[in-house]
């Protein structure tokens, strides 16, 4: 009999507390690998942001700002970039298309965001993915908007629905005059055009034409048939998306808007600010990954404690094995043995349970908060990490094996209990 | 069997437990090959600290103790624990099952420490069910029984059938009557008897029962060949 099956024999004649034991091996794995799945995956989720897009342009500030308020509609724009500059900047023979983006009023606690009906096209996340309206169209009308999935959620609008735009994003003031039409309602996304009201660059001007530096014009509201007659061009926009009809053409056109000499200007590579952007957010992967690496810790410690707690009662045990000719070393090594043996299965157990998991949580995951798990198999950091976790678990027992060598030392073939 | 070595040897042997409390002193102790040695002492006399040594799990401070001509005392622990598997069979007073093990996974136990008892069985489970079919012990209980389900005296079967699987020199008994009641204690004893004389080992029985020495070669009082050391420091 080798000391593997018996200590396999032995463990499974303790089936009840070593399969507690087990399964919290098991549930710490799949917490850490989960972890480890679900870090990878918003990493991933958050890169996948905006794709296919080679610049975004703004005024002049820093990288992260521009992409978190023109991306991620997180705070404002601390200047405007003229229309006559971007007018001139993109009509440049290296532009390939280009989607301007106007922001600075919410509805209710959204973002509105004016943009041309072009960005339904370009804006693309999750390696290309284009947006796609559940229900109605893109704007046609002035008066037209479209809602990302989460307003029509939260708020309960459909196609059809009426919607007043506030100026400026403290709803005070409500532009109450001028209600917009929803005319599409787009699919859930996970990117922040879910939380964003979108309606035409030329809305943008038009809500604004009875407000002047801020105020309100004094005098009666313009009519919706007199703004209809407008020309509503706007002056200013707040950023704008850039595609170049080469990569390479990227860097020149970023240099280019950069240092264009009539306004203070920045372009900036989306997936170059991205990743700057992770790295101040990724501080909160790291402690998680550290938590989950305790919640193992503790298991295993756990586990340390059960063999040692149960080493009085196998004293027997470990002296008929000493009497047949067993070293103290064997006895240690059953210990061991036993050790390692569960936290494999723990392991094993663990990474059943974290497929399980996956499987159950991922659509769920994807529709509720746009974090979208690829059902990968296991990385080699996951690999090393289960490794570690038994070696870990072979260390920890080391307690009780060398206390189950003491008591075979000093018992020998005589039993007190 | 004169030409044999000595089953076991016991020379100007000292042996002090760790912190001194408890030592005992031997000045000649032999066991001839095949003899049936009776050691009579009453609880507390020093017993077990002899049977530690006869096994090897304790050394003595000073002397000799041999095992078949092999010398105990000198060897690595990892050796002396190597003959003592190969030279001796042991039977405690009572459970001396692994309880998670069948009977014949228990009576096969030392042949994974003892190669050469092992190379003497031939086919394992033949060898393991010859010994307790001779102990009254019915097959399928030895094969599929779980060891903690066996009764006090059927696990001292298994026992003594452990101590002899492959055929050690020496079977050492401390009081193995000790959990049965009398009628069973007799049939133990002849059914002990019987298998150690056919494989020819040596018997040594530590008991405080002087009843049950009919029988062996020598019935030996433990005060005669052992000084007990109380408390020297």
């Amino acid at each position: 009999m080798t000391l593997v099956r018996l200590a396999l024999k032995s463990l499974l004649s303790r089936r009840f507390t070593v399969g507690l034991t087990v399964f919290a091996i098991a549930l710490s794995v799949a917490l850490f690998l989960g972890v480890e799945k679900l870090r990878t995956g918003a990493r991933a989720s958050f890169a996948d942001t905006i794709s296919k897009t080679d610049l975004i342009m703004g005024a002049r500030s820093g990288s992260v700002q521009l992409l978190l308020y023109s991306v991620f509609r997180i705070g404002n724009a601390t200047n405007n970039v003229s229309w006559q500059s971007y007018e001139e900047l993109t009509s440049r023979p290296e532009v390939d298309w280009a989607v301007p983006i106007s922001l600075g009023d919410s509805h209710k606690q959204f973002r509105v965001m004016g943009t041309t009906a072009a960005y339904f096209d370009r804006y693309k996340y999750r390696n290309g993915r284009s947006l796609a309206f559940e229900q109605g169209v893109a704007f046609d009308d002035l008066f037209d908007a479209v809602i990302g999935a989460d307003v029509a959620q939260t708020l309960g609008y459909a196609v059809g629905h009426p919607i007043i735009v506030a100026h400026g994003l403290a709803s005070f003031t409500e532009h109450d005059e001028l209600p917009f039409r929803i005319s599409g309602v787009l699919e859930k996304t996970g990117t922040p055009a879910d939380s964003t009201v979108f309606v035409g660059l030329d809305a943008i001007e038009a809500i604004h034409v009875d407000w002047q530096g801020g105020g309100r014009k004094s005098g009666p509201a313009t009519t919706e048939d007199v703004i209809r007659a407008m020309d509503l061009k706007p002056k200013a926009i707040t950023a704008a998306m850039i595609g170049v009809k080469s990569r390479l053409q990227a860097f020149g056109l970023q240099r280019a808007i950069n240092e264009y000499p009539d306004e203070p200007l920045q372009a900036i590579l989306p997936g170059i600010a991205l990743q700057e952007l992770w790295e101040i957010v990724g501080v909160a992967e790291t402690a998680l990954t550290g938590v989950s690496a305790m919640v193992v810790a503790t298991a295993l410690l756990g586990m340390a404690v059960m063999i040692l707690s149960g080493l009085n009662e196998r004293r027997r045990e470990m002296a008929i094995l000493r009497s047949v000719g067993a070293g103290p070393l064997t006895i240690a090594g059953l210990m061991l043995t036993e050790a390692v043996t569960m936290a494999a299965a723990g392991a094993a157990l663990g990474i059943g349970l974290l497929y399980v998991g996956l499987l159950g949580l991922r659509p769920w995951l994807d529709a509720a908060y746009g974090l979208y798990l690829p059902l990968s198999g296991l990385t080699q950091k996951d690999v090393i990490m289960l490794g570690l976790v038994l070696a870990a678990a072979a260390l920890v027992s080391l307690v009780p094996a060398i206390r189950a060598y003491r008591l075979s030392v000093a018992d020998g073939m005589m039993v007190k209990v | 069997m004169t030409n044999q070595p000595p089953a076991l040897t016991l020379e100007g042997v000292r042996f002090t437990w760790p912190g001194g409390k408890f030592g005992l002193a031997i000045d000649a102790f032999n066991i001839a090959a095949g003899e049936a040695v009776f050691l009579r002492g009453p609880s507390g006399s020093g017993k077990s600290t002899l049977l530690s040594l006869v096994a090897g799990i304790t050394t003595p401070q000073q002397g000799r103790i041999a095992l078949q001509g092999e010398d105990l005392t000198g060897l690595r622990a990892s050796r002396r624990d190597r003959v003592r598997a190969e030279q001796t069979g042991v039977i405690f007073q009572m459970f001396n099952l692994v309880p998670y093990l069948t009977p014949l996974e228990n009576i096969l136990l030392p042949l994974r420490f003892a190669p050469n008892r092992r190379q003497r069985c031939g086919v394992l489970q033949a060898a393991a069910l010859d010994l307790t079919r001779g102990l009254s012990l019915p097959d399928d209980l030895v094969l599929s029984a779980s060891a903690g389900t066996l009764s006090a005296g059927q696990q001292q079967r298994v026992a003594v059938a452990r101590a002899m699987i492959g055929t050690p020199p020496l079977i050492v008994a401390d009081e193995p009557t000790s959990a049965l009641d009398n009628e069973a204690r007799a049939d133990f004893m002849a059914l002990l008897f019987q298998q150690v004389r056919a494989s020819g080992a040596a018997l040594l029985m530590v008991s405080h029962y002087p009843t049950l020495s009919d029988g062996f070669d020598r019935v030996v009082d433990l005060a005669d060949v052992a000084q007990g050391m109380k408390a020297a420091a």
